[in-house]
This record gives C-alpha cells, structure tokens and sequence, in this order.
C-alpha cells in the first residue's frame, strides 16, 4: 500500500456517500460498519422482502449477491491510493449453508492484491459466527484511469 | 413438500409463468418478472431508479444483474425439471460485459447438463440487443427430481 496521505472522511460520511452515489444500496438498507486499508465489514438487516422461499423464509441468493458486490467493491475501493470509478468483471459466489430465515446478515470483503488495472477481492457472509460463513465469494474489478469526477470535485474519497 | 414448491409446480402445470415468479417475494422487492417469448423462459428485470448502482454513468447495480441472472437459472430448473424440493444454488459465477443502462434486462438460460443430483446451467444477460450480452453467468445447482415413471 502506498504512504500517500489519503482522505477517507468519517464512517459517516462514507456511508453517506455510499448510498447516495449508490441508490441500490440504500433501497437493500446496507450499513457500512468499518472500514480500513482494502477491507470492508457492511450489515445488511433482514427484511422479509428479501425472502426468496416464503415457506421457509430463506433470504433469495439474490440478496447476498448484490451484499457481497457492494462490500467487495468499497473493500476494492478502499485499497486505491486515489478515488478512481472501479467496474465489476467477475464475481463469484460459493453458498456454503443456507440463511437463517430473520437473521441480519454481515459481510467481509478483503482486497488481497491490487495492480495498476485490477483489484482482486475476496470475502465471506455470516450471520453471527465468521467461523461458519453462509457464502464465500471473490472477485475482481477494473479500475477507470481518471479519477471519478464527483471525486474531483469534492476532493474526498467516495465509495 | 414446501407450499412454495407445490404452488410452483402447480404454475408449471398450468404453464402460468407469471404465477411461478409471483411466489417470491424478492422478485417483486426487485422487479424481476418471468415471461414466455418464442416458447422460451426469459427472465426481466424492469426497471427502477433503486437499482441503479452507478449514477455517474448511469449503470445498474451489479448485484441486480447476479439477481435476475441466479433467478432465471432457478426457474428454468423448476420449469424444464419435475422438481420435488426447490434447487439449491452450489455455486454461481458472474461476467460483467458491458454496464446496464438504465432500461429493462432480458436473461435467458439454458441447462447445459442435468444430472441426478446437480444440474449445471449458462444464463446470459443482454438490453437493446441480444446479442450483445451485458451479462452472463454459470452456475450450479442441487435438485431432487421426481422419480421418472
């Protein structure tokens, strides 16, 4: 990781960010809960709509997807040394167990490896216990070669 | 037997796709929407301002995409296969091609391989063109298939 100085803004702001520059995350109810150098933890509450199977309230895999993009994607972007507009190019997801029907759901994203172009992510999602994950994914995105605009503008990092 | 699955197969033998995504909560959160176009499934995901992910360019979510692609997969299971317990998804892999504009997506999927225990199936994701895919998917799933007679 490089010793520049980056601006990160508070979690608040952050989250703030994140689900203004991200409206899907804010129409799921994702809550960002830390964030540091290439890592993410995000909370997702449960909701029944979300439910894909209504007999036995099992969350749709759906949900999960698009917990673990977000989570992969501000982990990815909190390894840039500067605020750049990043694209996913490949995710993939592993379902180890099935939800627990009611349960809010957490995820962890990790980015492991950073290059000029590409950012390679990996992670899990987990009720209470990290040691016994619901899903475990990776994946990768492209990073844009100019900085985002809206970044530019504000001079702040923006999930 | 689930009363999710038997309102499914009961949609099946009606041919009522509608019916088969009606059941799913999710899929009305989403606006995912299941049609019969040409004798074939496709599945939709109409489109909201919720789901963009990207307002800059604006581009859908990622995860609304993996959603209607995993969606459409299990569908096609319930439709091509006489299931007696809902598909399990093992594994699911996403390639982003191209941003989602802000529009509807279509997805069709095909069952490359069914066995007794997982069937294997490609899902492709597309906007304006079909043939200019912006999204496409492989993935795995556990069925239980009723006996044959």
């Amino acid at each position: 990781m490089s010793d520049e100085p980056r601006v990160v803004g508070t979690l608040a702001s952050q989250l703030q960010a994140f689900h203004k520059i991200i409206p899907h995350n804010r129409a799921l109810g994702l809550e960002i809960l830390t964030t540091t150098d290439g890592r993410a933890h995000v909370r997702l509450p449960y909701r029944p709509e979300f439910v894909g199977d209504p007999h036995t309230g099992v969350l749709h895999g759906g949900v999960i997807t698009s917990l673990l993009d977000a989570t992969f994607g501000l982990s990815a972007f909190m390894a840039l040394p500067r605020p750049v507009s990043i694209a996913t190019l490949d995710l993939r997801i592993d379902y180890l167990r099935p939800a627990t029907p009611g349960a809010t759901v957490h995820a962890r994203g990790e980015c492991y490896r950073l290059t000029r172009s590409v950012a390679f992510v990996r992670g899990i999602a987990y009720h209470d216990d990290e040691d016994s994950p619901i899903a475990s994914g990776a994946a990768t995105f492209m990073l844009a070669n100019r900085p985002r605009r809206d970044a530019r503008a504000t001079g702040e990092v923006q999930p | 037997m689930s009363a999710s699955l038997e309102q499914l197969r009961e949609a099946r033998a009606r041919g009522d796709v509608r019916a088969m995504i009606a059941a799913i909560p999710y899929a009305r959160f989403l606006g995912l929407d299941l049609e019969l176009a040409d004798d074939e499934l496709r599945g939709v995901l109409r489109y909201s301002d919720a789901l963009i992910g990207d307002p800059t360019l604006p581009a859908l979510h990622g995860g609304t995409i993996g959603a209607l692609l995993e969606n459409t997969a299990l569908l096609q299971i319930a439709w091509d296969i006489d299931l007696v317990a809902l598909p399990k998804t093992i594994s699911f892999t996403i390639a982003y091609l191209r941003s989602g504009k802000p529009r509807d997506v279509y997805a069709r999927a095909t069952i490359t391989r069914q066995g007794r225990r997982v069937a294997n199936v490609q899902v492709e994701a597309w906007q304006e063109e079909r043939a200019r895919p912006i999204a496409t998917a492989a993935g795995q799933f556990l069925i239980q298939s009723a006996p044959r007679r």
